[in-house]
């Protein structure tokens, strides 16, 4: 008997499919992967299954009983567990009392009840976390073991990873597996969502692949190889983009960082004495795990944030205490890191692509409207944006977001590119389109940094990379010399490489 | 917001139908009839002539048709200074007190102004109310912009301080001796607003308010100032990412905000009043969160909101007067629309439709 | 000065009631997600109602009942507009504030709107447990109502916040109201709750005004308490004990500025100066303490599944 059925789920968002009719099932003492591409569905039927959203029709049985799950309340009753992509921690609480959050029976809280009923879980099922820590004090790594436990101490039967593995380094993608295995070995069954292939076949017995909402069928992993399994989840047998070793000048020193320091939004140190050097017609890559100093570096390089200390100097100007506006007109080409945060939703495409540049698209204080939209127009035929100049930018996809992120950036021919996580969250087309962009950037000369916390897409695009550990650059290699297992090594702090 | 009946459902969209749009308003008018009704039968009047009186009546004769312009002048203007203010993002709630900053400047000027011909006098007033109010709104904006203090909170504690200031002027130094009532002596004639109609309380006031809904068409639609505070206010971090200087935004959007609150209420002063009373403002200020809310920050829509609004206040008089029913009934519909219009607008957001 | 010091303290107490019980409403809203501009309103409104019921019904306990669940009831609606329908948290809750100030002013002039002095009833006695005691006795010389919103209702706010589920609850909702979803509960129910419990002590807050302290309603009765008690909590940090001590500074200008007008004192400013003073100090003490808040993270957004 199974512990999970999913008969024809079928899910709408406004008028957009998400699950069409979507099967699943799950065997007791399984690990069983949930494979497909952003935006393929795999979130949106397990947050179903979580009680998070309602499907429009389709049932759901546990254990041979259909059961009705409309809120994750009814999923905890029925001894399933899930661990979002964005945890659903409370920062400013202890590990205890965001355990225990939902799961008291008592109306007064017993504080040293609570943290040793806590601490004996994590004590059993051998993840090591006090319970009197604060959460923000805690890294990926940590919260994501006390979301395991969250789940766990509510007698989870059933555990759903949403990509669990995206946050952490090599080696803690090892330490979380050994956990998996030995809870599945003692009863416990796991889905696992995700895209990448290698640790679909490492870990799961079964994989079921979603594609476009549907799914594509169910296969033990043993049976398959990657490529057959990448087949199965994009429609086509290759998939990625090529980089032609095309020689560039790269010996022309562009955009020097010497030193630099800053601090982040709680005014920590995040930058620690960075040196980098970007030349001309080179991907830089970095790479790291999230949070240590990536997302500061790039927000200083955009000039929206102000380093306490060192020197930022693109081709002989330095930019140090000038504004964003400024850092744009020297030649820095900026890319948000979060697109939602980079584009205004309400207002138009072509108000959006005007924004940077108002200096240019006005004449005393009056904007050249018809300038603006010719403009706009000329970019969405350039970078293929599927929408007209006049719609708001908030119903783009992010792919098409992303593009008038990249137009906008790229049409002034600027001398250095920062490319902060320019392919999170895109499907496999707009990724290859990011891509291929940054290369043509650097085959056309300029300076390319790209940071990203997917090890592969630094692997494929760099020429040299760079990896980042609590705000320091542990090392600096030429592509040829980096392995996945070298670079996981710097990123885990436990060597450095300088 | 799923409904379990028989396949009708509501869907979440982006692009609602147009007809749904101009419905909102009149749903909303509706909705606000039925809620406030209760009122009336309680002040024991029968509520379809109490609206009869309330609504249609001031649209039928000249006389009232232009209390309804006189009574919208000050609600276009204070409406027009929290849309500039709210269209950044910048929650000014204290058009009030910055209404009565201009005020007092207006009185002041007025007094000092005689023999000073109307054609410095009047630009002389205006100007002085706009620097007023400008000047009543930089210390919240200030404190917001440089160290982060919430001018929600700032900006109605003013108002609660402005309210003592004019009580201790008008009890104090500029109380009219020859006045029983706590009041300050007349402006000079000359620093008065002309009559726009001759034998009724128009004035010119209501021209500027005209002037000040075109200048904030223009600002919003026509100058890249206009969109850098639509971006700031719409999404700070993408505005700031884009070199947008969002703090510098903000600060002249609460200074622009608190000025034209100024020159509100040196309309009520030179065009109304002639003397700084204490009762100057019927909560205009307040009102004009509601008009900036309701004509969804858009000159046009807080022109027709002001318009509605100033028919509202001048049939809560009628009502009043003919019926008993408290006049308190038109600042009881102004915010009944309003919250009725906001839980609308949440329509707007879906549609619905058969699965 | 030994008896200005005294009378002083004792007037302090008995005018930071009040604002006490509000700003108390306000943080457990607050620190559910949910900023109550409806405050002022509510505060009027419960006055009025208290008013209201108290002269109809000749009890004053009565009175402070309805009171109370007319300010639960302005709780919930506010819960309609910002929880359920999503509203932005700033515009709904000011409305709220003009729909209560309209309303209780259009019932008052139905009510009372022919007489030519203000009506007046009268209000709650005080107590006093050590009336024999010199000094303590006149500082100990209070309403009922104001021992037990010190002795009462901040222990107990303290404790739901912090040794309870429910309390729990609360602050996690504020905090990451998607992990509060996560873990099984109720959101929603967390949120109207707090409005409703949050809009009962405002409600009180404004009856305290009319049925004890003044005995009367007016117009000006509130004149920005209830935004007062919103700088309060930010002042305290969302934290009760710490809004406590803000409360009684407000509370404490405000009577050296009763005392001092008592006086009678001629002075070369007007005395307005003393009145606006509570304001000013409120103002400059938010700028001191609001470089250091930390604001729950879930504060003004609306909570939506999808």
């Amino acid at each position: 008997m199974n512990v999970v059925e999913m008969h024809a789920i079928t899910k709408y968002f406004g008028e957009m499919i998400a699950n069409d009719h979507v099967d699943f099932d799950l065997r007791k003492g399984e690990i069983h992967a949930l494979l497909g591409e952003n935006g393929a569905g795999k979130t949106t039927l397990m947050r179903i299954l979580y009680g998070l959203y309602k499907q429009n029709s389709g049932e759901v049985q546990i254990n041979g009983k259909t059961v009705q799950i409309n809120s994750p309340k009814d999923a905890i009753a029925n001894n399933i567990g899930m661990v979002t992509q964005h945890f659903a921690l409370v920062p400013t609480m202890t590990v205890a009392e965001n355990v225990v959050l939902g799961y008291t029976d008592k109306f007064v809280l017993d504080y040293t009840a609570i943290e040793e009923s806590v601490s004996a879980a994590a004590r059993k099922y051998g993840l090591d976390i006090s319970p009197k820590a604060l959460i923000r004090h805690l890294s990926v790594g940590q919260r994501q073991r006390v979301e395991i436990l969250k789940a766990l101490y509510r007698n989870a039967k059933v555990l759903i990873l949403d990509e669990p593995t995206a946050v952490l380094i090599p080696q803690e993608v090892d330490v979380l597996f050994d956990a998996l295995r030995k809870l599945c070995a003692e009863g416990l069954s796991v889905i696992f969502i995700s895209h990448k292939l290698d640790e679909v076949t490492n870990i799961t017995n079964r994989v079921t692949v979603l594609r476009d909402g549907k799914s594509i069928g169910t296969v033990n992993t043993c049976d398959m190889t990657q490529s057959q399994l990448a087949a199965m989840m994009v429609g086509r047998e290759a998939f990625g983009i090529k980089r032609d070793n095309l020689e560039t000048q790269k010996n022309i020193p562009l955009l020097e960082i010497k030193d630099l320091c800053a601090a982040d939004d709680q005014g920590l140190p995040a930058l620690r004495d960075v040196n980098l050097t970007i030349h001309t017609g080179e991907i830089l890559g970095i790479a790291g795990v999230s949070g240590n100093g990536q997302k500061q570096l790039a927000e200083t390089l955009c000039g929206v944030r102000t380093c306490s200390k060192g020197e930022i100097t693109l081709d002989g100007v330095n930019l140090n205490g000038k504004d964003a506006a400024e850092f744009t007109t020297c030649g820095m080409g900026r890319i948000p890191e979060d697109r939602h945060e980079g584009v205004v939703g309400e207002l138009t495409v072509y108000e959006n692509l005007a924004l940077e540049h108002l200096g240019k698209y006005s004449t005393r204080g009056f904007l050249n409207r018809k300038a603006i939209q010719a403009h706009a127009n000329e970019l969405i035929s350039q970078f293929q944006i599927k929408a007209q100049a006049g719609d708001r930018i908030r119903t783009l996809s992010g792919g098409n977001m992303q593009k008038v992120l990249l137009a906008r950036v790229l049409s002034t021919q600027p001398k250095i590119v920062i490319a902060p996580q320019p392919t999170r969250g895109l499907d496999v087309g707009a990724t290859d389109y990011v891509r291929q962009q940054l290369l043509e950037q650097r085959n056309r000369g300029a300076g390319v940094m790209l940071i990203s916390e997917d090890l592969d897409e630094i692997l494929a695009l760099s020429d040299r990379i760079a990896v980042m550990y609590e705000g320091e650059v542990v090392g600096i290699l030429n592509a040829s010399e980096a392995t996945p297992e070298r670079l996981g090594l710097l990123m885990s702090g436990a060597v450095k490489e300088m | 917001m799923e409904t379990t009946r028989k396949k009708l459902r509501f869907i979440k969209t982006n692009n609602p139908p147009f007809w749904i749009k101009p419905l909102i308003p009149v749903l909303a008018l509706i909705g606000t009839f039925i809620i406030t009704s209760g009122l009336i039968l309680w002040a024991k009047a029968n509520p379809f002539e109490t609206y009869y009186y309330f609504l249609l009546a001031p649209l039928g004769n000249r006389v009232s048709l232009l209390e309804i312009l006189v009574k919208s002048t000050p609600l276009m203007l204070t409406g027009v200074a929290v849309t500039f203010a709210f269209a950044t993002g910048y929650y000014n709630i204290g058009a009030e007190g910055q209404l009565y900053a201009g005020a007092i400047a207006a009185a002041g000027l007025g007094m000092a102004l005689h023999g000073v011909p109307a054609i410095f006098a009047i630009p002389i007033m205006i100007i002085g109310g706009f620097i007023a109010g400008m000047a009543w709104a930089l210390i919240p904006a200030l404190l917001k912009v440089k160290l982060a203090v919430d001018e929600v909170v700032t900006t109605l504690l003013m108002n609660s301080v402005m309210a003592y200031i004019v009580s201790a002027l008008l009890n104090g130094p500029w109380r009219d001796p020859n006045s029983g009532w706590p009041q300050s002596e007349e402006i000079s004639p000359t620093a008065m607003f002309f009559k726009i109609v001759p034998r009724s309380r128009l004035n010119f006031g209501f021209i500027v308010a005209l002037v000040a809904i075109l200048v904030l068409w223009l600002v919003m639609t026509r100058t890249s100032f206009g969109l850098k505070m639509r971006a700031v206010g719409l999404g700070k971090p993408a505005a700031r990412f884009a070199g947008i200087n969002v703090n510098k935004t903000i600060l002249i959007a609460a200074l622009v905000s608190g000025g034209i609150a100024g020159i509100a209420g040196v309309a009520e002063v030179a065009g109304i009043q002639f003397h700084l009373i204490g009762e100057l403002s019927a909560g205009y200020g307040y009102t004009g969160v509601i008009i900036a809310t309701l004509g969804s920050l858009n000159a046009f829509g807080v022109a027709i909101a002001s318009l509605f609004f100033g028919l509202v206040d001048a049939g809560a008089q009628t009502v009043s007067r003919a019926l008993g029913v408290p006049v308190y009934l038109g600042e009881v519909t102004q915010a009944t629309m309003l919250l009725v219009a906001l839980g609308m607008l949440v329509l707007q957001r879906y549609r619905i439709r058969r699965m | 000065m030994e008896i200005f010091l005294i009378n002083l303290i004792a007037a302090t107490l008995r005018v930071s009631t009040p604002i006490l019980l509000a700003a108390i409403g306000e943080t457990f809203t607050e620190r559910a997600g949910i900023l109550n501009l409806g405050i002022e309103g509510i505060m009027f409104f419960g006055a009025f109602v208290g008013f209201l019921a108290a002269d109809i019904s000749g009890s004053l306990w009565i009175g402070f009942l309805f009171a109370v669940i007319s300010g639960i009831l302005a709780g919930l609606l506010m819960g309609l507009l910002s929880v359920s329908l999503g509203v932005n948290q700033h515009v709904s809750g000011l409305g709220i504030t003009l729909l209560l100030t309209g309303l209780a002013l259009f019932g008052f002039r139905l009510q009372y709107g022919g007489r030519s002095t203000p009506p007046s009833i009268e209000p709650f006695g005080q107590v006093n447990p050590f009336a024999n005691v010199p000094a303590l006795g006149t500082i100990t010389q209070q309403y009922l109502l104001t021992y037990i919103t010190f002795l009462v209702i901040i222990p107990l706010a303290w404790w739901v916040l912090y040794r309870t589920r429910y309390g729990l609850h609360i602050r996690a909702v504020g905090e990451n109201p998607e992990a509060v979803d996560a873990a099984g509960v109720n959101v929603y129910a967390i949120r109207y709750s707090v409005l409703a419990i949050g809009g009962g002590l405002m409600a009180a807050g404004g009856a305290f005004l009319s049925l004890a302290q003044l005995g009367a309603f007016s117009h000006g009765i509130i004149s920005g308490r209830g935004w007062v008690a919103i700088a309060i909590v930010i002042f305290g940090n969302w934290v009760p004990v710490k809004v406590m001590f803000g409360a009684l500074i407000f509370g404490g200008t405000y009577a050296l500025q009763l005392r001092l007008q008592a006086m009678g004192l001629k002075l070369p400013i007007p005395y307005e100066t003393f009145l606006a003073l509570p304001y000013i100090v409120t103002i400059v003490a938010l700028v001191l303490a609001g470089r250091n808040a930390s604001y729950p993270a879930a504060l003004l957004k609306p909570y939506r599944r999808e």
